[in-house]
């Protein structure tokens, strides 16, 4: 399997940051770049991370279930993070994460019939100050209300 | 024009490490030589390994990421002359719920955080270091490959550091999600590319820290308070607090407060100051009813114990703790039974299973909690509740154990009142 010049370029230079014969240590930062750029963590994908960093394929397929960023099946274009732990739970993080059940039409760690939409409610995220917060994909926003959850969604939808 | 910041700053404040903050280009190498960056570590380096580890246990300083260890005394812990070499390694995982203060340190001055991690390098006389960034923050991982490359680019990093023959290597490294990856030990094993499960100790991460190798290991805030510190002396950062905690903390303000932020006040500043003029008091004229002190982990404090100075040692006299500098505020009108639901559901899922306490106690308490919560409680499940969260104190094999049964304690004993009112409804249901 390939991955793009870019990520091999990532990757070469991860695998020298560590100390010698320390490679196993870039296994969890590939295992996310690579799920970025593929879309989930496939049999492929670990067997290519295993051979980089010179360990087995059972060491790599261990660490993905620990980590809840890490999945094997794909999520939609745009994850959909909803915090409702104790600072957005106080300003309306559960009222927003069930609006954004309702707006998208799926629930907890599901995606939307087109692929386009997936939908979860994550812990603390380091928003606290700004609640609620919600993330999609890598993208922060603060102070969200329903209202400007709806407009954020509308809008990927139409660019996409 | 200033800069929009997440929030206002305060008047309040005393801004020490984040007085670069508001500045436009904060984050660039120029502006941070052009406002006293790299004058502390041209200082230190004119230092001996122990002239700069005292200097820092003047400063008073204690960790900022949780359990507020002297940092001066741990930074002595390392051999530094061991002939296996030193790793540093900073703590950027943040994750304790009600905490968001690392996340600007490395958005809005990353130089500072690097000058700081340089000078704990010729404390501890390292030559190579990693920053541990939760998965979540990937802008934070950008932002920071952006502030070492340019730190390389003119010489802050590398070999031969700012002409002084000294050489360190820093580089980021990312996380997957896991809130138990920001336990130290656990962090070291996510390091190192396996699952994040705490390590026994000792040996303690000072000694046999990343791949076996003697570590220094400290949150982001901490690394950060370093160049101020050395720069004007620890004496005078010490001054800022009070006695045995010194200097200024990011405190994040949030919850029901109308002005929720992260401000820079001095250890010791005066808890319902904080809420109701750094943070603008309770919207709509509500009541206090209770306060997170430091993040989800803590012991929750009644009003009525909110009259304190906010430093480690009065936190540890009313039996709770300043923890991570998250403090939530809550009104009157907040459920206590929905809010400790909401704290046990965060353990249970983040328990990372190893030990059978944790992983069983946080599961039977959430369903105790579900239940009373959905109007199904039995007067028994309120001293139950009590009972398991004190059965797992002291007897996990990390801290988690610690931090999920604390509050729930607090929260049962100084509100039974709102258990109480979910059963008084039941009645009226029946
Ligand atoms: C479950 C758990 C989670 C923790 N999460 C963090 C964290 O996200 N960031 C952090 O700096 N420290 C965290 N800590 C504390 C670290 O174990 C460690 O004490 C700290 O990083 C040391 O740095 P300091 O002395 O500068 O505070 C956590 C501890 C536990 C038990
Ligand atoms: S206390 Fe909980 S998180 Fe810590 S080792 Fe035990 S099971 Fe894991
Ligand atoms: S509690 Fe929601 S971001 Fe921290």
């Amino acid at each position: 399997m390939t991955f793009s010049p870019q990520l091999e370029q990532r990757f070469a230079k991860m695998l020298t940051r560590y100390p010698e014969g320390r490679t196993r240590s870039a296994v969890i930062p590939m295992l996310i770049y690579a799920q970025d750029e593929v879309g989930a963590i496939t049999r492929d994908v670990i067997e290519e991370v295993a051979k980089r960093c010179k360990v087995t394929p059972v060491q790599v397929d261990e660490v993905v279930g620990y980590y809840s960023m890490l999945h094997r099946k794909p999520q939609g274009k745009f994850h959909v993070q909803v915090c409702t732990n104790i600072s957005c739970l106080l300003v309306g993080g559960e009222e927003l994460y069930e609006h954004a059940k309702k707006k998208l039409g799926v629930g907890h760690k599901e995606t939307t019939a087109d692929g386009q939409f997936s939908l979860e409610e994550v812990e603390c995220m380091g928003a606290c100050s700004w609640a609620p917060a919600v993330e999609i994909n890598y993208d922060f926003h603060h102070h969200v209300t329903p209202e400007k959850l709806d407009q954020l969604i509308d809008g990927l939808r139409k660019a996409h | 024009m200033a800069k929009q910041l997440y929030n206002p700053p305060s008047p309040l404040e005393t801004r020490i490490l984040s007085k670069r903050f508001g500045l436009e280009g904060s984050e660039t190498l120029d502006v941070y030589l052009a406002n006293d960056g790299y004058k502390a570590f041209l200082k230190a380096k004119e230092m001996a390994p122990e002239a700069i580890i005292e200097e820092v246990k003047t400063s008073a300083l204690r960790g900022r990421g949780g359990a507020g260890f002297p940092t001066g005394l741990k930074w002595s812990f390392v051999p530094r002359t061991s002939p296996k070499p030193r790793v540093i390694v900073v703590n950027a995982d943040e994750s304790e719920p009600g905490t968001c203060k690392d996340r600007l340190l490395m958005e809005y001055d990353p130089h500072q955080m690097i000058e700081g991690i340089l000078i704990a390098s010729l404390a501890v006389q390292a030559h190579v270091g990693y920053i541990y960034i939760r998965g979540e923050y990937r802008y934070l991982v950008e932002a920071m490959d952006r502030a070492l490359e340019e730190a390389y680019a003119r010489g802050y990093l590398g070999k031969n550091i700012a002409g002084t023959g000294w050489d360190f290597d820093l580089y980021t490294h990312t996380g997957a999600g896991a809130y138990e990856c920001g336990e130290e030990t656990a962090l070291l094993d996510s390091l190192e590319g396996k699952r994040g499960i705490p390590r026994m100790k000792p040996p303690f991460p000072a000694v046999a820290g990343a791949w076996a190798m003697p570590t220094l290991l400290n949150n982001v805030e901490t690394f950060s308070a370093i160049p101020p510190i050395i720069r004007d002396g620890g004496a005078a950062f010490a001054a800022l607090g009070t006695p045995k905690n010194g200097g200024t903390r990011l405190v994040c303000i949030s919850g029901h407060v109308n002005q929720p932020g992260v401000y820079e006040l001095p250890l010791g500043f005066p808890m319902m100051k904080a809420i109701e003029e750094v943070a603008g008091g309770i919207p709509g004229g509500k009541k206090l009813k209770a306060v997170v002190p430091g993040g989800s982990s803590c012991p929750i404090l009644r009003a009525d114990e909110c009259d304190i100075a906010m430093d480690y040692d009065t936190l540890a006299k009313i039996g709770s703790m300043l923890g991570s500098g998250g403090m939530v505020v809550l009104d009157e009108t907040t459920d206590m039974v929905g809010f400790a639901l909401r704290i046990m559901r965060f353990y249970a899922h983040e328990s990372c299973g190893w030990c059978i306490p944790c992983r069983e106690g946080t599961t039977w308490m959430k369903k105790i909690l579900t239940r009373f919560h959905e109007g199904q409680g039995r007067r028994e499940d309120i001293a139950l509740l009590g009972e398991l969260s004190k059965n797992m104190l002291g007897r996990t094999f990390c801290a988690l154990g610690d931090a999920a049964a604390l509050p729930t304690i607090s929260i049962v004993e100084k509100f039974t009142e709102d258990f109480e009112t979910y059963l008084a409804r039941q009645e009226v249901m029946v």
